[in-house]
């Protein structure tokens, strides 16, 4: 009989090999650095997409340099042609929805940190850990191709409807193999993002230390719980819906495409499909994908704030049972982006009431927030500056809901800038706002340096003000009927919209150009900066109580034991803080502040 | 800083409330006949959700201003009703309006979509195609011919797929770029199209409906002033899906017919 | 480190608790690194993460189902006809499997009165549940064939496109499990293998039974 406690207490070091550490790594801690690092490029992939979609927005005939060499048949010249103005945005949308908002705030904090805060050494399954990011990037680099091949990229929009997006190359440029490399690249991405919630859910259920009940989890483990749960179902719907579509195009099914489409001239040779079974497929994951954008955002800001204004917030459990109600109700409300779709018109006002109802854990949530800050001790540092920039983010965001919620509004402002400029308001700022917030937060963390505060708070004014720039006027446009997805503006009716257009494209290139101070920031810190402590903001969660950054296990074969939940601030600590950490065996004493339960 | 944030918070609010309120972009006048309740309904929302946008910026830069850099003399306090009052204030405020706010948009909704269509109807059918919308009138038959798709052939102008030989509903219809509709009076717009989704917005008229294809639905409106607007495609559908545009003339009903039997002439 | 190992490795539900200073139910991951689940009473990670991976198969073949109620609502070209009736004869091939691998269970924990041991047992039935697989999938394909051959292809008519998709989905999973089943052999030869592991692989397995009664139910009540 083999000794078997023998082989199993063996223990196998950390890595010692580059591949190992750095490459193929199964540690969460270099799997959350890599989704991280994937994002950083995404992003900046994304954002220079629209930097010259603004630019032909403006000048619709402007030569933009350095584009005719990128893609002779996409802009002859330098100048857009119509077509690929199309492509660039698919691809920008793509990359920022699925690369940017679902990987940052959820696959690398979430796995950088959610082990930490609950205390474990690692997630249960690193190998499927590891493969969880290689899947992604494998996805990232397949639609990164699809830039190279045939006639370039999908151009029928992240939201990729049927029939263009089903007939195929007939359609026109990109609707060939473009089309198709972007919807295998989104298939492979849901099951590499299946694959983090395999981790996920088990780490957060099984995986807790010794005293951290699940209401004593932090609010950002709460945040990637239910975000995860959010994705098994969202992402599992949108994979077989991409292998339909995919079958549609290859096989000659007919899924998606009804009989009797003439395109280019040609009757297509399918038959009986539902433009509309695309659609339903699609927003069932569509909108709950837009809250997986958002609710970790949501839980990294309560978490940085709550440490910032050094008090817990009004009430842990309401906001747990906010976010809860949103996951639930983000399945009820996806017929809104349907309303004037022709699905039938008493379906929209079924959609519209959900949607309606949804405000109300929104506003729950904002107005907790807000009420936390009343005589609280708020610092300002670049952190709490984007936790509350996010706060006025969302209430834009939020309140332009209001008009897009109800069916009637929605047949005046469906499909124009209006839409845009609400989708914008509460993704591409404030879910990037929480992704800043949470850098600005857990870099010491992270890579045992301070970011320059300096540098972060300049990054952070000329952003707040730069983005209000940009998508404020969108609202406007979208009222006067400026309709989206155009590549130039030759309706009568938005000739005089046109300096609008150039002023967001002004404040988007400034904006834009002002991230590479973040960038800088990032770079220059990470080799740098002033060495962090192992807790330079003073916080209460598992993650601060060991060193920055953290050593291979998490705790240098510490367990921790967890003696109070993560808000304990506004307290009198045995040491003389006004904060007691989570692990810290020593009585709770408030300092005449309530209890906040 | 804080005190700098909270003041450009309030500033920036302030500066978006302005166009608003000055009116300065607004969706073209309204010419059609349940237009006035959208645009009612439009303006009602507006002031709610104006309200709760400058109310919610102002009370964050009032807390920014008033709490940032407090140290440990200033007592951590809490707010008056906790949180059990701001879930009753979101329930309150926000649930009723919402609730107010969607029975109301329910009833103009059902006017739009659910009210019966007035006999003597005007019939037009539209096609969208990539990338140009035509139109079709039954004729003096009140029928429309039935589609061919394969004799769809836009450079011999059978748009439609007529067979004029054979069918003889099809000999009497009117093929047109633009489309023209009395004033005043109901008319049925039969939609369909022809090879991938597009929509038909006029935004002086209040609508905008998607086309599905392999399903020809239709819906109905009056408009009540003469003029000439712009019908535009916001569906994406394509690299011309920009340019994809046509133009409504409305016009009096003696117009209209002089105008239907000036295109007769042409088929 | 003072911690006793040997509760998952006899592993019996729920985990006796056998507790030192911080210590519990201990894991082991397939690298060997030891890592400790200190949290009194969690089940082990994997028979959590199973549930996940159920869930999530659940839902696509939710998703598949809706699609396929919609497609056949969407127009009249849906053909009808006969399932092959080697299906249900694949169909009893694969719930054999699920009592063969029962039978593996049983055996297994019997054979772990032994202290400090891994459970080891008789590693036929599980060469049994292999073939028995096999023969599933090889008859799935011999389905697929004989439809073939009547001129129901993939993209001939919707009905035939969704039993492919549905049938041909479920196999490929089918596959994943084999390779689990696989999986459990090498363990049980290098005397490695824990319950929660079987345990993850037998959940998997039933839930591909079951999933297969279903999808079989809704083909036989749409095609």
């Amino acid at each position: 009989m083999h000794d078997l406690r023998a082989h199993a207490t063996q223990h196998h070091g950390p890595p010692q090999s580059f591949i190992r550490k750095y490459i193929f790594s199964t540690d969460h801690k270099v799997i959350g650095k890599q989704y991280y690092g994937l994002g950083l490029v995404a992003v900046f992939v994304g954002m220079g997409l629209s930097w010259i979609m603004r630019l032909h927005l403006g000048w619709t005939d402007l030569r933009i340099p350095g584009l005719a060499w990128l893609s002779p048949n996409g802009a002859p010249g330098g100048v857009l042609t119509p077509e690929y103005y199309l492509q660039l945005m698919t691809m920008h949308a793509t990359f920022m929805v699925f690369f940017v908002l679902t990987v940052a705030p959820f696959a690398a904090f979430g796995n950088f940190f959610l082990p930490i805060q609950v205390g474990a050494e690692d997630m249960p399954f690193p190998h499927i850990n590891m493969m969880s990011f290689w899947v992604t990037f494998v996805a990232f680099c397949i639609l990164v191709s699809s830039f190279f091949f045939s006639d370039g990229p999908a151009l029928s929009g992240w939201t990729a409807y049927a029939p263009l997006s089903a007939v195929g190359a007939v359609a026109g440029p990109g609707q060939g193999v473009g089309q198709v490399l972007w919807a295998l690249s989104i298939a492979v991405f849901c099951v590499g993002q299946l694959l983090g919630s395999l981790n996920f859910i088990p780490t957060t259920l099984d995986m807790r230390a010794k005293g951290l009940s699940l209401s004593r989890m932090p609010l950002t483990v709460w945040a990637w719980f239910i975000t995860s749960c959010m994705g098994l179902t969202a992402f599992a719907v949108l994979m077989p819906a991409c292998i339909l579509l995919i079958m549609d195009h290859v096989v000659g099914t007919s899924f998606f495409i009804p009989s009797n489409l003439v395109v280019s001239g040609q009757i297509q040779p399918h038959s009986g499909g539902s433009t509309l079974l695309w659609q339903h497929l699609f927003w069932f994951f569509g909108h709950p994908e837009v809250y997986i954008a958002i609710v970790p955002a949501m839980g990294i800001v309560s978490h940085v704030l709550v440490t910032f204004m050094r008090r817990p917030l009004l009430s842990y459990k309401v906001v747990i049972g906010s976010m809860l109600s949103l996951a639930f109700l983000s399945y009820m409300v996806y017929g809104h982006h349907m309303f004037v779709s022709g699905m039938n018109p008493i379906s929209s006002l079924v959609f519209s009431f959900p949607t309606l109802i949804i405000t109300i854990p929104s506003t729950i949530l904002v107005l907790i927030w807000l009420g936390s800050l009343y005589r609280s001790r708020l610092r300002i540092t670049t952190a709490s500056l984007f936790a509350l920039g996010f706060i006025s983010m969302f209430i834009t965001g939020g309140v332009s809901g209001f008009f897009l919620a109800q069916p009637p509004i929605d047949i005046m402002v469906h499909a124009t800038y209006f839409v845009v400029g609400h989708f914008h308001f509460v993704m591409a700022v404030a879910a990037i706002f929480g992704i800043f917030s949470g850098t600005y937060f857990w870099f010491p963390k992270m890579f045992g340096r301070m970011m320059s505060e300096r540098l972060g708070k300049l990054h952070f004014w000329l952003t707040f003000v730069g983005v209000y720039c940009i998508f404020m006027p969108f609202h406007y446009l979208g009222l006067a009927g400026n309709v989206r997805r155009y590549q130039a503006f030759v309706d009568d009716y938005t000739m005089n919209l046109i300096p609008i257009h150039r002023f967001a494209t002004v404040a988007a290139l400034f904006t834009g150009a002002v991230q590479l101070i973040f960038l800088y920031n990032l770079v220059h810190s990470r080799f740098w900066g002033e060495k962090a402590p192992d807790n330079p903001w003073e916080s209460t969660s598992l993650e601060w109580s060991t060193t920055s950054p953290p050593p291979y296990d998490n705790f240098g074969g510490r367990h921790p034991i967890v003696y109070h939940d993560p808000y304990q601030y506004g307290v009198q600590s045995a040491t003389g803080s006004d904060y007691i950490m989570q692990d810290s065996p020593e009585e709770e004493q408030p300092e005449a502040a309530e209890t906040n339960r | 800083m804080a005190k700098l944030l909270a003041v450009t918070i309030v500033i920036i609010a302030a500066l978006s409330a302005v166009p608003i309120l000055r009116h300065t972009w607004e969706p073209p006048p309204d010419i059609s006949r349940e237009g006035p309740a959208i645009d009612h309904q439009i303006d009602e929302t507006m002031k709610e959700a104006g309200i709760c946008f400058l109310a919610g910026q102002v009370v964050l830069a009032l807390m920014i201003w008033a709490y940032a850099g407090r140290g440990r003399e200033h007592k951590i306090g809490k707010l008056p009703g906790g949180a059990l009052g701001m879930v009753i204030l979101a329930f309150l405020i926000v649930g009723t309006e919402v609730i107010i706010l969607g029975a109301v948009s329910s009833k103009v909704w059902a006017q739009v979509y659910f009210a019966p269509l007035k006999p003597g109807a005007v019939a037009v059918q539209v096609q969208a195609q990539q990338f140009a919308f035509y139109f079709r009138y039954p004729g003096p038959d009140g029928v429309f011919g039935p589609i061919h798709p394969d004799l769809i052939n836009d450079a011999t102008e059978n748009f439609f797929g007529l067979d004029t030989d054979r069918d003889p509903a099809s000999r009497d219809d009117i093929v047109t770029a633009e489309m023209a509709i009395p004033v005043n009076r109901e008319i049925q717009l039969m939609m369909h199209a022809r090879d991938l989704s597009h929509s038909f917005y006029v935004p002086a008229l209040r609508i905008q409906q998607d086309f599905v294809p392999g399903l020809d639905l239709s819906i109905h409106f009056t408009a009540n002033k003469i003029g000439r607007y712009e019908i535009v495609c916001t569906q994406l559908c394509g690299l011309g899906h920009y340019n994809m545009k046509a133009y409504l003339d409305v016009m009096s009903e003696s117009d209209y017919n002089d105008w239907l039997k000036k295109e007769a002439a042409l088929q | 480190m003072g911690v006793i190992v040997e509760d998952r490795l006899t592993a019996s539900y729920p985990p006796t608790a056998r507790l030192t200073g911080g210590g519990g139910p201990t894991g082991l991951t397939p690298n060997g690194r030891r890592f400790l689940s200190l949290h009194e009473n969690a089940p082990p990670p994997q028979s959590t993460a199973i549930w996940v991976g159920i869930a999530t198969i659940v839902m696509m073949f939710a998703a598949l189902t809706s699609a396929m109620v919609v497609r056949q609502g969407a127009s009249t070209d849906w053909h009808h006809f006969d399932l092959p009736t080697i299906l249900y004869f694949n169909t009893l091939i694969l719930l054999g499997s699920s009592i063969t691998l029962e039978m593996f269970v049983r055996a297994f924990k019997r054979h772990k009165s032994v202290p400090m041991g891994y459970g080891t047992a008789p590693a036929l039935w599980l060469y049994i549940t292999l073939a028995l697989g096999l023969l599933f999938v090889i008859g799935q394909y011999v389905a697929w064939h004989q439809l073939n051959s009547e001129g129901l292809y993939l993209a001939s008519n919707p009905s035939h496109s969704f039993f492919y998709v549905l049938t041909g989905a479920h196999v490929l999973h089918v596959l994943g499990g084999l390779g689990g089943i696989i999986y459990i052999i090498g363990k049980v030869h290098k005397v490695t293998l824990q319950s929660s592991t079987l345990g993850v692989a037998t959940k998997y397995w039933h839930f591909m039974d079951l999933l297969w009664l279903y999808l079989l139910g809704l083909l036989w009540m749409k095609l």
